[in-house]
């Protein structure tokens, strides 16, 4: 299996990586908010925080395939 | 319809012009062009704003983008759509995006380039970070509501 995990802007900064790869003997699919804990075992995700699986925006209950790219990242700022 | 993301300062005004000469076989058929130009101020939150740097999602903030004018043009009449948005370190009076609309008639040009534009503003993966006079950092935390009526 291998997720690759992204972070962006505040978070990413907060984090101090703006990458993750999720590799090894975890059964996908996952659930994004599992792909978090597994990447981040010490954090808790913070409030507010979006995600997107595969550029498409997402819930963390939405499930994760092998190969997939999941994004979390804070409300967004543009335009 | 075209998305175009820029690391440097553009001219939205020759934006709008290159695009629309591309536009020749609906030559005719459109009588509304709707233009939305947003710029960077130099104040915020009664702060003075020396710089802003843009980040964004490669890849993701292009597939909203475009996934907004699709939206657009399934409920709108509308010809064509071009939105240019910048990234990167910007200063103040420089253009942070463009948003036109070209239909046969304004209301749905006006309509059509306020749904992309507020779409964007609440849905495409950008985020700015602030540089103040005093050469502190802040991250703009959210975007306000455009279609809610400011009280000052």
């Amino acid at each position: 299996m291998a997720i690759t995990v992204r972070y962006f802007a505040s978070l990413k900064e907060s984090l101090e990586k703006s990458e993750d790869e999720i590799s090894g003997s975890e059964d996908a699919p996952l659930s994004a908010k599992k792909v978090w804990q597994i990447a981040n075992p010490e954090k808790q995700l913070p409030e507010n925080i979006l995600v997107a699986i595969n550029m498409d925006y997402a819930t963390l209950d939405d499930l994760v395939q092998d190969g997939d790219e999941v994004a979390f990242f804070p409300p967004v700022t543009g335009g | 319809m075209q998305v175009k993301i820029y690391p440097e300062d553009f001219d939205p005004f020759l934006e709008i012009q290159s695009y629309q000469k591309q536009l020749s076989d609906i030559a005719g058929s459109y009588g509304a062009t709707s233009i939305f130009i947003g710029t960077m101020r130099d104040f915020s939150d009664g702060q003075h704003v020396e710089a802003m740097t843009l980040e964004y999602y490669p890849g993701m903030t292009e597939k909203q983008l475009q996934k907004f004018i699709v939206e657009a043009q399934q409920r709108w009449q509308i010809f064509d759509a071009l939105v240019v948005h910048r990234v990167g370190l910007i200063a103040p009076d420089q253009t942070i995006v463009l948003v036109a609309v070209w239909a046969s008639h304004r209301g749905d040009a006006f309509d059509a380039s306020r749904y992309i534009i507020e779409a964007l503003k609440s849905k495409a993966p950008f985020w700015k970070k602030e540089t103040l006079a005093t050469n502190e950092e802040r991250w703009i935390t959210e975007n306000t509501n455009g279609y809610l009526q400011k009280k000052d």
